[in-house]
């Protein structure tokens, strides 16, 4: 939307495709803030911001686009604050700063507030400013439309996209000079996962069918502990409180890993402590698939006082009374750092070169500013900076194209209806429910948050199998209109070329890095941390057309500032 | 029951997919096990309800707020107990 609103606002005939009203997309979950280092409240600067970012990422983020991205942040805030976005104030009246998680002052010396946010509904405060905006603007909204493939003509340029109107499974072709994808992540290819039902990562599938590469998908940031089955987030507060975790055996497990720290070790050795006991047979219900949370050693007042949030998630999505029994908890998948290839103007780029047309932002992208690891308010600052810096390299584009549309390429036009066509004859198939839970299984199992090698080598056999399934989908209502089974066939088409990039790029991936945490990257003094540079300080791509792996190097080259070095990343 | 546009039941169907999981949550059991029974007036009351921002929908389902109109607070109490 906010691409949207620079390019309506610049008089171009603008159309927003999307599958739900704009302001239900998930960026309403979104409630931390976006950082921005405009200084209200104690001294910053966007170097430090910079800084930060490319820490976070574990040198794997380009240090061109976070630079742009930090440079811009303080003019895209502003910028969104003159939109109408109620942000929180400070008595004189500029933006109230918080700090948040590894933004710090002066190059990681000490936390900084930078984060920006409208009490706890910043995401919702910011899609209601901008689609107000839009309206205004005379933005022309698709809603409920689903785009389902990308067209590009002989030569690779982007014509526009194939979409399936939900009311009428009408399928039309939006020709397009320019074409932006801001479709989201997609989290749901995870059993556990914080993500919304629309999350299907439709965009990544789209480009990865038209012969676009995915870059990075092995990178996908987790939270230890969500409801198990359901994914919604039990505050690691629950833990300060003195929640223990809990084997099979009923055993205090983080007594083993973390002797000092136990229950209240980082969130990375939790994760990978949760995680190993799951995968040594020790997990808990009937597939012994979670560990426990255990609370009811707390005194209820204490529980009803000061976690009552917590109580309602668990009696409401795990269906236990924390103060009676303990919370079935896993690993959780919450934000993809991976994405379509883009440079910080917002061009995709396949080859070093930008694919004419086409334009992405968003989770979807990959610019590379989250690199190996996001920051906490890095993401709707990625929103704001690269929707408005490729809606103004669409409009530079478009600006030098003839008045008239080129000839339309219809190749991928018929692959696309061939593809529903398949979908609405297929018989003796697979129910799409059947496919999705296994996709979500092997990769929530294979591919979760820490990561083994003979797993990952199974998982790449198995989701290759499960790609069969999805190949042979069928469903019973072939109905026209709002037809939510043929709408979750075509989502879970998506899904699954996204669980291949993922699976397939983490398993060639020998290093930890970031997010990316592996059991068998050995901690030595040339790998800190398991973090190979040598041979590892490099992009992942991969392409669809024979599950193929290719690499890039890292932009270690800013636009204006030195380079940031080198160094073991730890807080 | 008398009949309702079972095309209008479709689209409140997909307008029942929501930006925030635990709203997808909720009302994916809420279709599961109660929303069939419901009388037409009923699924009046929860169309209306689906035009709420998702902040406020999880913010009454949740029980921090209430929806003043009786029978939308009607549809809110079964979605509280779902």
């Amino acid at each position: 939307m906010r691409a949207a609103l620079q390019l309506s606002e610049a008089g171009l005939k603008t159309a927003v495709l999307s599958k739900v009203f704009p302001t239900r997309s998930h960026t309403v979950a979104a409630q931390g803030g976006v950082s921005a280092s405009l200084g209200n409240s104690e001294e910053d600067h966007w170097h430090w911001h910079m800084y930060d970012t490319v820490k976070g990422s574990d040198w794997l983020g380009d240090q061109d686009a976070i630079e742009f991205m930090c440079r811009e942040a303080p003019k895209v805030v502003t910028e969104l604050e003159h939109f109408g976005m109620p942000f929180d104030r400070n008595a004189d009246g500029t933006i109230y700063q918080r700090p948040f998680g590894g933004h710090m002052s002066n190059f990681g010396e000490k936390p900084v507030r930078r984060a920006c946010a409208a009490a706890d509904r910043t995401g919702h405060a910011m899609l209601h400013a901008l689609y107000q905006r839009n309206v205004r603007a005379n933005t022309h909204f698709f809603v409920e439309w689903m785009a389902l493939d990308l067209i590009r003509d002989a030569d690779g340029n982007v014509q526009g996209v194939i979409a399936m109107e939900m009311e009428t499974s009408e399928i039309v072709v939006f020709q397009a000079k320019a074409t932006l994808f801001a479709t989201g992540g997609a989290g749901r290819i995870y059993a556990s996962s914080t993500n919304a039902f629309i999350n299907t990562g439709d965009g990544l599938g789209m480009a990865a069918r038209a012969g676009i590469p995915l870059e990075d998908m092995e990178f996908w940031q987790f939270h230890p502990t969500g409801v198990a089955g359901a994914g919604v987030l039990i505050t690691e507060g629950v833990r300060g409180e003195g929640g223990i975790l809990r084997n099979s055996a009923g055993e205090r497990f983080m007594e083993r890993y973390a002797p000092n720290a136990k229950d209240l070790a980082s969130r990375d050795v939790v994760s990978r402590a949760m995680v190993t006991e799951i995968n040594e047979g020790r997990g808990c219900g009937p597939n012994k698939d979670h560990v426990l949370l255990d609370i009811t050693h707390l005194d209820p007042e204490v529980i009803m006082s000061k976690l009552p949030g917590i109580r309602e998630i668990s009696i409401k999505f795990a269906g236990v009374d924390p103060i009676k029994a303990p919370i079935p908890v896993v690993p959780t998948c919450h934000y993809q750092m991976g994405g379509i290839p883009t440079n910080y103007h917002g061009e995709v780029v396949v080859g070093g070169k930008p694919v004419t047309g086409f334009y992405a932002a968003g989770e979807c992208a990959c610019a590379s500013v989250h690199g190996a690891n996001r920051l906490g308010t890095n993401s709707l600052l990625d929103l704001l900076v690269f929707g408005k810096s490729s809606a103004n390299s669409m409009i530079d584009f478009i600006k030098q194209q003839p008045l008239e549309l080129p000839e339309l390429a219809t190749s991928d036009v018929e692959r696309s209806v061939a593809r529903v066509e398949r979908l609405n004859k297929q018989t003796n198939g697979v129910a799409v429910n059947d496919a999705r839970s296994a996709m979500q299984r092997t990769m929530q199992a294979h591919c979760g948050v820490f990561r083994f090698k003979d797993m990952l080598a199974q998982g790449v056999e198995k989701i290759l199998e499960v790609e069969k399934m999805v190949q042979q989908t069928e469903i019973s209502d072939k109905s026209s209109v709002f037809n939510m089974a043929r709408i979750e066939a075509l989502e879970l088409e998506n899904l699954i070329e996204v669980a291949k990039a993922t699976m397939i790029s983490a398993n060639a991936r020998t290093e930890s890095r970031g997010a990316h945490v592996r059991d068998d990257a050995p901690d030595t003094a040339e790998t800190p941390n398991g973090r190979d540079d040598a041979n590892w300080l490099k992009h992942t791509l991969w392409s669809r057309d024979g599950n193929r792996l290719e690499y890039k190097p890292v932009n270690m080259q800013p636009l204006t500032v030195d380079t940031i070095a080198l160094k073991t990343r730890s807080y | 029951m008398t009949a309702y546009d079972p095309i209008e039941l479709k689209r409140i169907r997909w307008r029942s997919r929501r930006g925030l999981l635990e709203l997808d949550l909720v009302l994916e059991r809420f279709f599961a096990q109660r929303f069939d029974a419901l009388s037409p007036a009923e699924i009046d009351a929860y169309k209306r309800i689906l035009d709420l921002p998702d902040t406020d929908f999880l913010d009454v389902v949740n029980g921090k707020a209430d929806l003043d109109d009786p029978e939308e607070a009607a549809i809110i109490e079964i979605l509280r107990a779902v």
